[in-house]
This record gives C-alpha cells, structure tokens and sequence, in this order.
C-alpha cells in the first residue's frame, strides 16, 4: 500500500493495465506530449510510445468514434475527453453508435471514455458540469463515478476489461485534495456495487463522487447523528439491493448529487425507494441537488450551486427530527 | 495532392492490368444481379405488406458498390451503408438472411432488431451502420487506427454519401485520418439527391472530391456506374493505403435511381435526369461490355440469370419460414458478456 492521490490512482490504474495488456491504448487532446491537461497520463508517452498515447485533433467525435473502430477491432481503447462538458460532441458516437451495437448485431464495443467532471474552482459552465445522468438513461452504456482513490483505480481497471462501452467520470475537485492508501498490484473493484462509506442508524445519505464528503462533512455538523453514506460508485447500473437496505435500515433518506436536480439520477432513485420501499418509510425522500441552472463562475454564484455541507447537514437534521 | 477524374474502362487488357480474369469479371456480373434482385424481390415483400417500417433500396448504385467491394481482401473491413446492398452479397452474406432481415424475422443479422439495410456480418468484416448518417466514417477510421498501431497491412473503407458528407463527422475523421495518414478509403456515394436536397444545397464544390486536398490526401471522381472503372480506382487506392500511402476520398457519381425511401416517389427529381441515367444503368452497361470485350455468351448470361432467380427465390422460401422474434427477446444483449469478446475480430 502506499498513499496516492485521487489522480495518481487514476494514473497508476491506466499504466498497470498498459504495461499488462498491448491491447490498450490511450487516446485524447493533449494526452501524449503534454501529458494530458490534468497531467493523468504525465510520462505515458515516453514510455509507450506515439502509437499508444495518442495526441489526436480536436475532435471529439472522432476520438470516441474511432476508438468504437478500434475497440470492434480488438483493442481496449481509453479515450479522455479533456473536460467531461465535451463529451457532448461525442454524444452520436457513444449513444447511437456504440451503446446499441452489441443489442442490435451481436457485436461488442469495450470502450472507455474518461470524463474528468464536476466543479468547485470556478470553471465556468462548459468546465464543470457532472453529465452522469443524461448517459445513465442509455441502455447499453455503463457509467462509474469514483470517489475514493482506492475505487478509481480499481473502477478504471474494471472499466477496461468491461466487454462495453463505460464512461468513466472522474471528479476534478477530488484530483490532488483527496489521498489514501491503495493497494500497488492490479484489482478491480465490482462495477454496479455500491460501497459504505460509513455505517449508520438514523438515516441513509446515497450519493456518489464529490459529494460522498460533502455528505460525510455535514453528518459531523449534526450533533449525535448516527448517519450511514452509500457511495454508489456505479450509476448504471446501479446497486439497488444496497440503497433499499440501507433505506429499509433507517427508514429515512437523503439523495444527494452535484449535478442538476430535474431528470438527475437522484429522481430515478427516489422513485425507486417510493415503488419499492414505501412502507419502511418514516419520512418522505430528500432530495439535494444543483438547481436547474448551467453552471455558473463567479464564486459565491457557484456555491449557491453546488450543494454545500451546511445545507446538506440542515437537511440531515430535519429528516432526523421528522 | 490532386483530384483525379478516373477515366472509363475500356478493353479487357485494361481489366486484366487490374487484376482481374474472366471468372472474375462473371463473377462481378453474377453479384450485380444478385443485389438488385434483391432489392427488387424487396419491393415485392413490401407491397405485399411483408416488411414492416420502411424499405431501402440502392438502384444504380450495384457497379460503386459491387465494384469496391471486389478491390477489398477477406482481411479488409468496412462499414456500408443504405445503398450499398452490393457489398453485403459480395462479402458473402447470403440473401436469405437479408430477406429475413428485411422482415424482421429471427434469422436476420440483426434477429428483428433492427431493420432493412442496418445489419452486417461480422464474420465478414462488416460493421452494421446506423440512421446518423455518416456517423460510421470514425468508426471505419478507428479500424484503420487499429491496423496502424497494430501494423497489420488491412484496409478499412467508409462509405458515405454527397448529403452526408455535410456533416461534422466527415470532416473529424478525414482530419484524424489525413494527420496520421491512417490506412482508410473514404467511398462517397454520390448519388446527388440526399432525399429531397439536390447537391448544390449540399456542397458547394464542383466535386465532393474537392475537398480531398484540404486533408491532404488524394481524391479521385469515377463514374459509379462503370463497375470496373470504380474497381480499379477502389483497388488502387486500398492498395496505396496498404502500402502506407494514407487515405484516399474515392467518389462514384450516380444517380439514386428510385426514391428515398419506397414511399417517396422523387417528384423533384427532373424526368430528364432518370431518363439520362437510365441510359447508363450499370447493370446494362456491365452486360454490354461483357458480350463485346469479354465474349459474354448468351448461355453464359442465361445461366447466370437462372441460377440468381432460383437462389433468390429459395431465399425468399427460407425467410419466410424463418420465425419473428419472440417478445421475450426484447431485452436479451443489451449488454456484452466477456464471452462475446470471443469474436472473429476480437482475438
């Protein structure tokens, strides 16, 4: 074990799976020579070579399209999208192309798309947005959101042998602020189980990425609490089995996330706990959530955006006290 | 980098230089009756309500798409379209799983779902395209990506037509493919009407071909309805890009010789033009110039003409015995298992 940041983790997950298996290449603006604009693949070039740490135009449609190409070929590409707001441009590809190839003709397309996503450091609306939601409503794409370093590597090695197409969102704001111990051999960890980031009795918090320690930050502002986090990890699919225990556990529960409330994933879950949980219910499902704005720059605007531990904590004390 | 206006094919000499023998050349025939038997045979099953949705046909397109399709090596692979029925028979897909297709039975490339022209064999180094026009020219350049990194010496052609070629994805993969010099051939099918829309709403270059130069590679304009006119451009430029000589835009002028869709009766097509280009179908035109350079019999025609009929007519039996999907199908394969990495291209 040895103590890496959320980045590192990403980067050491990517180059054991290079060293280990030729199949896998990267691709991206700025991921060879510049080592990637957040410095994922920092030395990757050197090491594999022009063919394997691909610099490619801006051109993001292409990058996905002919990593569908490549993957249809035989090879395990892993594209970066410089920031996950531009993921848009590749929609076509991703969602018409290669989320439907496998149901329609019986053909595969191992992909993964890394999104580096979220704000916090005033990128602005087209540099911070968490687009897990609009792909989690496409059948035959996977879509993961680490939050802890030990998970990004082991979801992004997953994310490669995974015989479909992931995207893999990645949170900025955890980069270099977050650090733990992970493991240096090569582990996956389970696509579509979500992780206890702490047990608890009073109420359940499901969330995922950044906002598992906003989460964990506020259940320390509520005095006496006892409140367990589920870190969902997976968005699609999802581990409903460990929400519903949780929920049936407290029977009280906050569904939290950065991205924009209306149509968030956040819904898909309530709806679920309403359907599935009704009567272990002693209060009705929370729900926190951007509000239904683009993403804004200036400081305090985005802060209002961005779901803050003091409204979260206000939210836990008033589920408690229901 | 220039754009070339490939000249007719002449003499047989001219065809043997290119790499072709008398068989062949039958053979090319023989696969042009079959694609438009086909998509005749199509037009039948669908006013007899057999085929469910809409119907697609490529009339006029059998000598671009026949005759690019015989220039690839087994090794090649590619992603045809809508029009290119040609390249689904000469790969080797047989008509019987293309009428089933046609009609959403169980035995079509895609089981039911997914219809008419959207299907291709894998097996046959075929990647089945989609509606988002020409959202396959990334993956056919992905492909060529694959082959690079992996040195292999294959080829990976894209096909595309005039209307599509507006498109955002033409211009990112021609791009990606010029900088790298990728080992692919772009095939645009220009038939000049993208549905309704004549070429000069779609383009304003005289040739779609122009733009070659712009990404640094090789265009090349050749009549589409001369099958071994596009042959021998298609073989030169899959064998260039072989050869590590990057891509090549290769466009085959036609003329959609029939509607959109089967619904769709192309009144704003000027009469003038279907008669002219009827006078250049590529079927006749083919069969003329067997019977004066290559000595075509007129047992030889019959019997080819006899042996398409009875394969086409014992497909058209098999389909229909082929069984629809059933409902519980619906949800089956959304999602690889690791098991289907076990593939032809995969290994």
């Amino acid at each position: 074990m040895a103590e890496r940041t959320y980045l590192q983790a990403i980067s050491d997950g990517l180059r054991q799976e290079m060293r280990r298996d030729k199949r896998v290449y990267v691709i991206g603006e700025d991921v060879g020579v510049y080592g990637g604009a957040f410095k994922v693949t920092l030395g990757f070039q050197e090491e594999f070579g022009p063919w394997r740490v691909i610099d490619a135009p801006l051109a993001e449609t292409a990058i996905v399209g002919s990593c569908t190409g490549a993957a249809i070929m035989g090879l395990r590409p892993v594209a970066e999208m410089q920031f996950a707001d531009f993921v848009s441009c590749a929609w076509d590809q991703l969602v018409t192309v290669a989320a439907k190839q496998r149901w329609r003709v019986g053909t595969p397309v191992p992909i993964v798309v890394r999104c580096p996503s979220g704000g916090g450091f005033s990128g602005g609306p087209f540099h911070s947005q968490n687009p897990e939601s609009s792909f989690a409503h496409i059948p035959g794409l996977k879509v993961l959101c680490p939050a802890t370093p030990e998970d990004a590597k082991g979801l992004l090695v997953s994310a490669i042998e995974d015989p479909n197409p992931v995207l893999y969102m990645e949170h900025k704001h955890l980069y270099r602020r977050i650090k733990a111990e992970v493991p240096e051999e090569r582990y996956t960890v389970p696509i579509g189980k979500a992780r206890t980031h702490q047990e608890g009795d009073d109420v359940t918090v499901v969330t995922w990425g950044a906002m598992v320690y906003t989460a964990a930050e506020a259940a320390q502002q509520v005095d006496g609490a006892s409140v367990e986090i589920i870190d969902l990890r997976s968005i699609l699919p999802w581990d409903k089995q460990a929400v519903l225990e949780s929920v049936r556990k407290t029977s009280k529960v906050l569904v939290l996330h950065e991205d924009t409330r209306t149509g968030g994933f956040g819904a898909e879950i309530a709806a679920t706990i309403a359907e599935e949980a009704f009567e272990d219910l002693d209060a009705p499902v929370k729900r926190i959530a951007a509000p239904d704005t683009p993403v804004p720059f200036s400081p305090p605007l985005e802060k209002a955006f961005i779901p803050q531990v003091e409204g979260v904590a206000k939210e836990l004390k008033e589920l408690i006290e229901y | 980098m220039a754009i070339r206006e490939a000249e007719p094919v002449a003499s047989l000499n001219e065809v043997r230089e290119a790499g072709l023998d008398r068989e062949d050349l039958l053979q090319i025939y023989r696969n042009m009756v079959i694609t438009r038997g086909i998509e005749e045979r199509g037009h039948i099953l669908y006013r007899q309500g057999k085929i469910p949705g809409s119907f697609y046909t490529g009339r006029g397109n059998e000598a671009a798409s026949v005759g690019v399709a015989m220039a690839m090596t087994a090794e090649d692979v590619g992603t045809p379209l809508h029009r290119d029925m040609g390249v689904h028979v000469t790969r080797g897909v047989e008509p019987w799983r293309i009428f089933a297709q046609y009609m959403g039975r169980r035995d079509g490339p895609t089981k039911g779902k997914d219809g008419n022209v959207h299907m291709a064999d894998a097996r046959l180094g075929m990647i089945a395209m989609v509606s988002h026009l020409p959202a396959m020219l990334p993956v056919a350049t992905g492909c060529a990506l694959a082959f690079r990194i992996r040195e292999e010496r294959r080829v990976a052609v894209g096909w595309f037509g005039e209307g599509a070629s507006a498109r955002g994805d033409t211009h990112e993969s021609m791009t990606f493919a010029g900088t790298r010099r990728l080992p692919v051939v772009f095939v645009c099918d220009n038939n000049q009407w993208a549905y309704s829309t004549p070429t000069h709403l779609e383009y304003a270059t005289e040739h779609v071909a122009d733009r070659a130069s712009a990404y640094g590679f090789d265009g090349v304009v050749v009549d589409g309805t001369d099958v071994l006119a596009v042959y021998r451009e298609a073989k030169r430029a899959i064998e260039k890009a072989r050869e590590g000589g990057g891509p090549t835009l290769l466009e085959c002028q036609t003329l959609r010789m029939e509607g959109h869709a089967v619904h769709d009766d192309a009144f704003y097509v000027p009469k003038e033009l279907f008669e002219e280009w009827a006078k250049r179908d590529p079927l006749e035109r083919f069969r003329v110039w067997l019977q004066e350079h290559a000595n075509m019999t007129t047992d030889e025609e019959e019997e080819i003409g006899g042996n398409v009929k009875k394969l086409l007519n014992d497909a058209l039996h098999r389909a229909e015995e082929s069984p629809l999907p059933d409902p519980s199908e619906l949800t089956e394969g959304v999602y690889a298992t690791p098991e289907d990495l076990d593939t032809p291209h995969h290994k």
